[in-house]
């Protein structure tokens, strides 16, 4: 990207001041050198978004934004429905409340040396993982709509997780105001055989341990020790939300002129807050996020009987569970604002009122999922993250390299392998999708985090390091 | 004549799908298995059963979008992969078939899970003597 066009207001923020019909600048936190290899197109798209009625602040991007559709991936924007402000689908992306949590096991690296292999091979059973998988549970229309509406709650009460794991959970494990009538049959007939599944893509499950810790106060507050073994699941709300996202895309698209919306680009497609296809999508998004947050807590579930199998003095306690595609309602400098956040994370700071007792001192835990077989980050949120981006941070590596030229470079067997040499069992049901995912088809993590810590959007507090990947 | 034929085209994260034809119809046959294209090696998919899809929208462009959507939720819910198309487009109405198999996961190494179609890059326009058709599929 060049950089002509942005004055530098820190050494990892970037701004480029409204022009045209931008209704406030843009703002990028990125290290010089991540904003170079940016792709321009995220600056394209931040500007097309800072055009949208109602947004407030600025156009965001994260240290790892890259090309969306739409909003780029690693975007943040919030709007006032007050100044009519919009909410869009492309602006929390079809994998609605796609994100990542982490768990405790309460064992250490030497507890599960001579289980790794054991592990991975009874993970890869029972976590239905790739394309065509199908869980174990059936909803029927009742089930599925006190799911929708319950999220991590229902799974709970159903019998697939622990009471402990809500206060956990953004929302308490449940968003409220979902609207499961807002949900179509067909997104409904998408996840009726999907529930307590992984997905495909960039998706996984990892048992990793804790390699390095830069912040030890954070880290004890956290429960984390270097040498712990820790397990990340990084998933979605599956058929359910894609369908929502597909549909609802449609429909402000044809909706947009109807409420006078003009958009420099059809993939912008959004509504008035105060619409009733604004109010139906924020609904059935609502509802998405309650599947999400069952699909990991039911996913949970399954790693804990695993667990109890494989390693029985293994006690698995959540640390904490992040979602990174959502259009949430904030309160920030005392307005009610929309806050879409698309491939980034809520980042509260210590003392925030939403964090449950246990975690509010350190501020909550932001948990960045690293490439299949490199490091992932357990970071905390800071205070002045909610003036920088209304308490935001990034959410992972981001793609270097598209899929297609990924698969001319690696062949997914020699990335088993090499990733074996590393110590690391990697198990998928597909070789192509390996290859795809390849550590070094993504941007380096390491200067992702570094970024959002150096520009203040967030700490580091460990680092950790795969043992165990399963990837859909 | 535009012969027919299809082809990915790069975005960061996602996958470009683009089909070329003689018609918008043979354009939006080429495009689907572009999308099949990024999930598994369409050669490696058997035409063994047919599935019927019917939708519309206001604009070419937007049907681009709801046939692709069309065929995703029916690889999602009949958990199949298609490699055959046919698709008949008349005033904004499109009636298509699709042939394919049911997804099996040692043979065709599905990489990913279509989401769904977006309106990223979208176009269908005319391409020398033929039409392209094309769009970025979120996986």
């Amino acid at each position: 990207m060049e950089l002509a066009r942005f004055e530098r207001l820190s050494a990892n923020a970037w701004r480029m001041p409204a022009q045209g019909a931008m209704r406030v600048p843009v703002v990028i936190y990125a290290s010089e050198a991540l904003m170079r290899a940016m792709d321009d197109k995220v600056l394209e798209q931040a500007t097309n978004v800072a055009t949208l009625p109602g947004i407030v602040g600025a156009s965001y991007a994260m240290p790892d934004a890259h090309w969306g559709y739409g909003f780029p991936i690693g975007g943040v924007a919030a709007f006032d429905p007050e100044q009519g402000g919009v909410v869009s689908a492309g602006g929390v992306g079809f994998d609605i409340s796609c994100g990542v949590r982490c768990l405790h096991t309460g064992l250490r690296r030497e507890d599960i040396s001579r289980k790794q292999n054991e592990l991975a091979d009874m993970l890869f059973r029972r976590i239905p993982a790739g394309l065509g998988s199908t869980g174990a549970i059936r909803l029927g229309e009742a089930e599925m709509d006190a799911m929708l509406t319950g999220g991590a709650r229902w799974a709970v009460q159903r019998g697939w997780g622990e009471e402990a794991d809500l206060e956990r959970i953004e929302e308490g494990g449940q968003m409220k105001h979902a609207r499961p009538h807002a949900v179509s049959a067909q997104a409904k007939r998408r996840q009726r055989d999907e529930m307590g599944t992984l997905g495909s893509g960039n998706h996984y499950l990892e048992v990793q341990h804790v390699s390095e810790i830069f912040h030890p106060e954070a880290a004890t507050r956290f429960g984390l020790q270097e040498g712990d073994v820790v397990v990340m699941i990084h998933c979605g709300s599956r058929g359910l939300g894609h369908q929502i996202g597909s549909e609802y895309l449609k429909q402000m698209a044809l909706s947009a002129a109807h409420y006078g919306i003009r958009l420099p680009d059809r993939e912008l497609a959004c509504a008035p807050i105060a619409s009733e296809v604004g109010q139906d999508y924020l609904g059935a998004m609502r509802a998405a996020i309650n599947c999400a947050l069952a699909n990991r807590e039911i996913l949970t579930h399954l790693v804990r009987e695993v667990f109890r199998e494989v390693l029985p003095q293994a006690r698995l306690a959540l640390l904490y569970d992040v979602s990174h595609n959502t259009c949430k309602v904030e309160t920030h400098g005392g307005r009610k604002l929309y806050v879409h956040r698309k491939g980034a994370t809520r980042a509260f700071g210590p003392g925030h009122p939403e964090l449950p007792p246990a975690l509010r001192e350190a501020g909550q835990p932001v948990l960045i999922g690293g490439s299949m077989g490199t490091g992932s980050y357990v970071l905390t949120g800071t205070r002045e993250s909610e003036s920088l981006a209304f308490s935001s941070a990034c959410h992972g590596a981001g793609r270097a390299m598209s899929r297609h030229q990924a698969l001319r470079t690696w062949k997914g067997r020699a990335v088993v392998d090499q990733l074996a040499a590393r110590g690391i069992v990697v198990k998928s049901p597909s070789m192509r999708g390996i290859a795809e995912e390849a550590p070094d088809a993504y941007k380096d993590v390491a200067a992702v985090v570094d970024a959002a810590d150096a520009a203040g959007l967030a700490r580091k507090v460990a680092r950790t390091e795969p043992l165990v990947c399963i990837k859909g | 004549m535009t012969a027919a034929r299809w082809e990915h085209y790069e975005h960061e994260a996602d996958v470009g799908v683009r089909g070329y034809g003689a018609s918008v119809a043979e354009a939006f046959e080429q495009a689907a298995l572009a999308m099949t294209g990024a999930v598994t090696d369409p050669d490696a998919v058997r035409p063994l059963e047919r599935v019927e899809l019917r939708c519309e929208a206001p604009d070419e462009e937007l049907l681009l979008g709801e046939w692709l959507n069309a065929l995703v939720y029916e690889m999602a819910t009949r958990r199949m992969l298609f490699s055959r198309f046919a698709v008949q487009i008349r005033d904004s109405r499109l009636t298509g078939e699709a042939w394919g198999e049911p997804v099996d996961p040692a043979r065709h190494h599905p990489a990913v899970e279509v989401k769904g179609a977006t309106y990223t890059t979208l176009r269908v326009a005319r391409h020398g003597e033929g039409w392209l058709a094309q769009t970025v599929v979120d996986v």
